[in-house]
């Protein structure tokens, strides 16, 4: 284990470093250029990259760590939205009491639902979490719409008590704040052709983000992580060994979901409105996808899949008929039709064809996810290098392949 | 052994993967580091006071509809309609409803001489999803108006984000009480009628042809926009001696309905009304027929089935089971035909609409046309894009030739006034798209309520806002 804090270290300040500069990496077209359409620096995707971030790492300390698959995350996403959204009704819009509710909420129920269906294991525990998620989507959906407002969601209104805030009918609805900071305001920064908007929200997502990578860091680690990286490998010796496996689970199923509570506080932060389509098994199945797509079990892999799957839904979705016709404009009309025909499908509201495809060239070829990619590719790089490198270089290069060989 | 092997290799992953990130983005920052000169000039940006002041020679409007989930149909056809609107507004086509507008304020030349450039996006008929692709409207693509939407929990919940942003929101088909109710906002405003006109001109048709001794079953959709309806209509029949037997929700993404179908068979009940839209309403009447709703009887009279909400393309997805169902519209494609020149526009606007798509518009896609046309000449008469502009000059305006006869833009509730349209499923439809015919014309007077009707209390407009 030598080396593995330096190592986190830079990996941590990289994270650092590419969340705190966004903004600007993820807006490499010039505004109003063709290429444009491909630019995700905007405000609410950068807010919804680092807080799905936040979803995965957290479902990544439970899956990545115990194996135990999750298919009911999106309840805790879902709770800990209404709580958050029901305190900025009740108490004020300032945002800290609201995400420390929604963490708190989504714990207690990752307690209780853990409680239970973590007497299981293997698939019969991720049915068990499916239920219970289903059960709470269609609690929200209908049975609770006093408190959840059903279909249209629970919004703010004008009329909402606001103790804190003063209270008193408003004439317009208020926005959400970090003592005075507005999460909406956003600072427009031009530079030539290229703009790029640096926002309060999204900073405070990342900063929150961050935290939470190190501290997922520092359980990856620790001897708890250890321990959960026991269950995964083989639960059945451990318990042999006369080890009570449970608690650590428990632990580990509760603190995922308190991550969940965490993001959904953070989303109703951004825009104050919780609907029951989050806690929807489609969205529990989402954060499984960004797990294994970005590699479970590594850090940064979560991170990287909710990125490439949230891109996925805003970009390549609004990509229309209208939008194919310009690219290829410059072909002769039938050849253009025949190109628009061919891509179309793959694209606008075909988006989630070409996220499966993905996805299954990923599972198939990289199980490691994207960050397998990434090394492999590291890998290839570096090798030619150490080629053309002194005898003395090489041997380490050899070294280097033969430790990041994969283990089984 | 195996286990320390298994920790080492995730640091190695890390460990690579630390790399590839830092070389990729020192790359971009390289990349970035040259065009990241600022001058003071480009810091004092032609700020004009609102979100999104069009710069340069174009505006952008968002539309934003459902393409897919159970309104998919008639979010295709909203679609068409603002492609239409756009072209018009451009000066291309034949000008549509332009030329029969009672304003003349547009000239073809874009608006305020701006060409008018639009995105769309995918509401997947859920709120949550809607607000994001609205959002990205806003915020990437630099949209100055939002439009669209077939379902009211969406629209609630749309208006309610482009309140908040500072731009204004033309909700395309709407039909709850709460849109123009207790969620209606200053900067939202909705063409289409809503489900208190609906029982308001149903009702007297529904006692001339079934009577006002009647037991009704109401199944409906489970949102914002089946409550207030449900609650519209059973409060209007009850007006009429009718007698509510039972109300049941279903969930708007249901697909099967006959486990709710099958109890209001012995339910004592002799009308079922389906408050339901698009696909819900497609599947829960064929379930009603499949169950033989249609040829019982009950309480010594012939079993009814009323489908409050109706549109072409409900009656074209539903085929012969719709034969003789009654039910309300916002607006037909047939009726400057039958009705008159009261309803002057409606031919110029299915003739263009069916000249570039080969068939008749839909309700849906009339509404939404209107509405385009409606903020293009606002924003027009107003001289100014900025969204409390827009507000004063759509509130309280009066105008006509847009298919529906006189209509007025109330400003206590920025709700339009007009007439209703009560219909019928036609027994032997000539072709698919003359499934529908119409009964009557509810003059816009007998659907008028008060702006503080309790149906829509609760809520208030607020300011408007223009944002940043």
């Amino acid at each position: 284990m030598h080396g593995t804090k330096a190592k986190d270290t830079t990996l941590l300040i990289v994270v650092a470093f590419m969340t705190m500069f966004a903004p600007f990496l993820l807006n490499p077209f010039p505004a109003g250029s063709e290429l444009a359409q491909f630019n995700a620096g905007y405000p609410d995707l950068m807010q919804r990259f680092v807080i799905f971030g936040i979803f995965a790492i957290g479902f990544n300390i439970l899956f990545g760590l115990t194996g135990y698959l999750s298919f009911g995350h999106a309840a805790f996403l879902g709770v800990g939205s209404y709580s958050a959204v029901w305190m900025f009704k009740l108490l004020s819009m300032n945002v800290i009491p609201a995400i420390v509710l929604s963490v708190v909420v989504a714990g207690l129920f990752a307690l209780v639902i853990g409680f239970v269906s973590l007497r299981r294991s293997g698939i019969y525990f991720s049915i068990l979490t499916l239920a219970f998620a289903q059960m709470s989507f269609n609690l929200a959906y209908s049975v609770l719409t006093p408190i959840t407002n059903g279909e249209t969601g629970l919004q703010l209104s004008l009329d909402d008590p606001r103790i804190l805030d003063g209270g008193g009918p408003a004439t317009s609805l208020p926005v959400t704040n970090l003592f005075g900071w507005e999460m909406r305001e956003s600072t427009t920064i031009h530079a030539g052709a290229w703009s790029f908007d640096l926002s309060v929200g999204y900073y405070l997502s990342a900063i929150i983000m961050l935290a939470c990578f190190y501290l997922s860091i520092r359980i990856f680690r620790s001897p708890f992580g250890m321990m959960l990286r026991a269950v995964k490998s083989n639960q059945q010796r451990m318990n042999y060994t006369g080890l009570n496996s449970r608690p650590y689970t428990l632990a580990a199923f509760v603190i995922s979901g308190m991550y969940a509570g965490l993001a959904g506080g953070l989303l109703a932060s951004m825009d104050p409105l919780a609907g029951a389509e989050r806690m929807q098994w489609t969205a529990s199945g989402e954060v499984v996808l960004m797990t294994i797509l970005g590699g479970a079990g590594t850090l940064i892999g979560p991170v990287l899949g909710a990125g490439f799957i949230k891109y996925f839904e805003n970009i390549f979705s609004k990509i229309n008929e209208g939008v194919l016709h310009g690219w290829f404009a410059v072909m002769p009309d039938g050849i253009e039709d025949l190109l628009v025909a061919i891509v179309y499908p793959f694209v606008g509201k075909g988006w989630h064809l070409t996220l499966g495809l993905l996805f299954m060239l990923v599972v198939i070829f990289l199980p490691g996810g994207l960050v397998e990619g990434g090394q492999r590719m590291g890998r290839f790089a570096f090798r030619r290098r150490d080629r053309k490198a002194g005898p003395v270089e090489s041997s380490a290069a050899e070294k280097r392949a033969a430790s990041s060989k994969p283990a089984e | 052994m195996r286990r320390v092997r298994n920790g080492r290799n995730y640091m190695t992953k890390s460990n690579f993967t630390r790399r590839g990130l830092l070389k990729t983005s020192a790359g971009a920052g390289a990349g970035l580091a040259l065009p990241t000169v600022f001058t003071g000039a480009v810091w004092a940006e032609k700020h004009t006071g609102f979100t999104n002041a069009p710069q340069g020679d174009t505006v952008t409007l968002g539309f934003n509809v459902p393409q897919s989930g159970p309104y998919a149909d008639e979010g295709a056809d909203e679609l068409r309609a603002f492609r239409l609107a756009v072209e018009h507004l451009n000066g291309e086509g034949d000008g549509g409803m332009l030329n029969t507008f009672s304003s003349k304020a547009l000239e073809g030349n874009g608006i305020l001489g701006k060409k008018v450039d639009f995105v769309t996006g995918d509401t997947q008929t859920k709120s949550d999803a809607a607000r994001a692709s609205a959002k990205s409207m806003i915020e990437k693509d630099g949209a100055i108006m939002i439009s669209g939407g077939s379902s009211s929990g969406v629209a609630v919940a749309v208006q309610g984000l482009c309140q908040e942003a500072g731009v204004i929101f033309m909700a395309g088909l709407t039909h709850s009480n709460d849109t123009t109710g207790k969620d209606k906002k200053a900067n939202g405003f909705r063409h289409f009628f809503n489900a208190y006109m609906s029982a308001a001109a149903l009702a007297p048709v529904l006692e001339k042809l079934y009577g006002a001794d009647r037991n009704a079953y109401h199944l409906t959709a489970d949102y914002t926009w089946g409550w207030t309806q449900e609650e519209s209509i059973a409060a209007a029949t009850e007006a009429l001696g009718w007698n509510t037997v039972e109300k049941v929700r279903t969930p708007l993404a249901a697909t099967d309905f006959s486990s709710y179908i099958a109890p209001v068979l012995n339910s004592g009940a002799d009308v079922l009304v389906l408050n339901h839209y698009g696909g819900n309403m497609v599947n829960s009447l064929t379930n009603a027929v499949q169950f033989g709703l249609r040829s019982k009887q009950a309480n010594g009279k012939q079993f009814e089935i009323v489908v409050p909400l109706y549109s072409e393309l409900m009656a074209r997805g539903a085929g012969q089971n719709i034969a003789g169902i009654p039910g309300s519209q916002n607006w037909d494609w047939k009726l400057e035909n039958q009705m008159g020149d009261r309803y002057t526009g409606t031919n110029a606007f299915v003739q263009s609409f069916g000249t570039k798509y080969g068939f008749p518009p839909s309700q849906a896609a009339h509404t939404c046309y209107a509405q385009t046309l409606l903020y293009a000449d606002a924003v027009t008469r107003a001289g100014s894009f900025n969204p409390c502009a827009v507000v004063e000059a759509l509130e309280g305006f009066e105008f006509d030739g847009l298919g529906n006869g006189p209509t007025l833009y109330r400003a206590d509730d920025h709700q339009c006034f007009k007439d209703v349209v009560v219909v019928r499923g036609k027994e032997n439809p000539e072709n698919e798209f003359d499934l529908v015919e119409i009964v009557e014309v509810t003059p816009a007077e007998q659907v008028t309520y008060p702006a503080d009707h309790e149906m829509f209390a609760g809520g208030s407009l607020g300011e408007c806002n223009p944002g940043a």
